[in-house]
């Protein structure tokens, strides 16, 4: 395996600071890089995203999706987001001004902190916790409270059953993500992401796996997407029905956080699955091919990761143009009384596998 | 405490990522405060609806089926926080780990099938 170690890279800069300045001041100056980076690449991937779904929703129609601005309309999310910038921001009547500002904060924070804790290859992670699943989960979980909050104080109707459906929808499906990621970690025995990467080394989870994890990547894909609120899922913002829920009443960039999040949200929830299911940053290896698998290594950690997540990505974005909307009742149905008991069962069924070692 | 990248605690990267959140909110907020254009109406500080005035109080009660939802979830997302520890070491356990979750496990779901018995699992 020789993979490139980004660790030699970051402690060469850090010898480099520490040798021209004082320990404190270097830990500072490299906060500050981090902290710009990420959020660079936050916003970023948060619009190639925005560009990337209406394309695969264009093309899934035979439309062309956006052309004008740059080539192939790759700029057009830039466009849009300036767009975005100077439109006005109403000044509205009878709403909650605290919690009304507040909401965005909590939806932003929510997606960033789960985001900082993505590998993006070796020695890249930036929060590295030896419970960093369990913080993942924790960190994404705020988000609901956001949405929450903005529906209730926007004082609309709309925004109040938006917001309604989408926490009932939200929690009941973090069951299911909570329950098929510590099915997960039942199986790697480590809940460090690193760790978890680290032990994807042999072989990727869904293949060393059996069938628990193939169960747990179906359940895993199916609950992501309603977790994210998007399509056959989207009841929260089903625009036929409430305008555009939970943010009906954000106007100019104050809907526009909501946008990104949610963008990023669907990032999120990929970059999980392809560092719990599909090797994170390990590069696809086929036992016995050794110039297949050199080759395979050449290809660098950050490439493997990206393209595993929007191969994900792609997935639920294709869910969306497939499903007709469920109802809420369906919706809650499908959760409590179909994935929910699979996957507690699911739980049992790998923790037998791991016991008795019957996994590869 | 973990280290990561450049040998900062994972503690105060965490921070990092926090104020990176907030400050992409506090300045996006800031910049488009100074740009954007500003009008006043009487009409555009009203409630979003379909052309006619909102009728009574939006911040009202709402369905209880909600609220039953959120309870359920609670029980088993306290469930799920009990069992991460024992996912971690699981393997080191052996079979007397498995059967000593799967009792507690039992009564979980236990609680699944009563609630769906009752009927709290239903949409009215």
């Amino acid at each position: 395996m020789n993979i490139f170690d980004f660790g030699v890279l970051t402690n060469w800069f850090d010898n480099l600071l520490e040798s021209v300045m004082p320990s404190w001041a270097a830990t500072v100056v490299e906060c500050v890089i981090i902290g710009v980076l990420l959020l660079a690449v936050y916003s970023v991937l948060a619009l190639f995203y925005i560009f990337y779904e209406r394309k695969l929703c264009a093309w899934f129609q035979c439309r062309l999706g956006p052309m004008r601005v740059g080539p192939w309309g790759v700029l057009q999310s830039f466009a849009d987001m300036f767009k975005i910038l100077i439109k006005e921001l109403i000044r509205l009547e009878n709403i909650d001004r605290f919690l009304f500002a507040l909401a965005p904060y909590l939806v932003i924070v929510a997606s960033m902190l789960s985001f900082a804790v993505l590998p993006w290859g070796k020695g890249l992670q930036i929060i590295d916790f030896n419970i960093g699943v369990f913080f993942m989960i924790a960190a994404s979980s705020i988000g609901v409270l956001g949405i929450l909050l903005a529906g209730w104080s926007s004082n609309n109707k709309y925004t109040l059953i938006g917001a309604m459906r989408s926490g009932a929808q939200m929690i009941s499906y973090e069951l299911s993500v909570g329950l098929s990621i510590m099915t997960m970690v039942v199986f790697a025995g480590t809940m460090s992401i690193t760790g978890l990467v680290e032990a994807q080394a042999d072989g990727w989870f869904i293949f060393k796996g059996h069938l628990p994890a193939v169960i747990a990547f179906i359940i895993y894909l199916i609950a992501a997407t309603g977790e994210t609120n998007r399509g056959p899922f989207d009841l929260p913002e089903a625009e036929h029905e409430l305008t555009a829920g939970y943010h009906t009443e954000y106007s100019g960039i104050h809907f526009g956080f909501f946008y990104l999040a949610e963008y990023l949200n669907l990032f999120i929830v990929s970059g999980i699955a392809s560092l719990m299911f599909l090797g994170g940053w390990m590069p696809f290896h086929v036992p016995g091919w050794e110039g297949f698998n050199a080759i395979m290594d050449y290809i660098p950690s950050v490439v493997w990761f990206i393209g595993k997540a929007f191969f994900v990505s792609f997935i639920i974005i294709w869910f969306k143009w497939s499903f007709p909307r469920v109802r809420i009742d369906q919706l809650l149905a499908l959760e409590w009384k179909y994935l929910m008991p699979i996957g507690l069962f699911n739980l049992v069924l790998m923790t037998l596998v791991v016991v008795y070692g019957l996994h590869f | 405490m973990e280290l990561s990248v450049f040998g900062i605690q994972s503690t105060t990267l965490m921070v990092v990522a926090l104020i990176t959140g907030l400050g992409l909110v506090a300045a996006a907020l800031v910049i488009a405060g100074l740009i954007s254009p500003r009008s006043f109406s009487l009409q555009k500080g009203k409630a979003y609806e379909c052309g006619v005035e909102t009728r009574g109080e939006s911040m009202m009660q709402f369905k209880v089926g909600y609220y039953l939802f959120a309870i359920l979830f609670l029980m088993f997302d306290v469930e799920t926080v009990f069992l991460f520890p024992w996912a971690a070491i699981c393997r080191s356990l052996g079979p007397d780990g498995l059967i000593s979750v799967g009792v507690f496990l039992c009564v979980l779901i236990l609680g699944l099938a009563y609630a769906w018995r009752k009927g709290a699992l239903q949409w009215k």
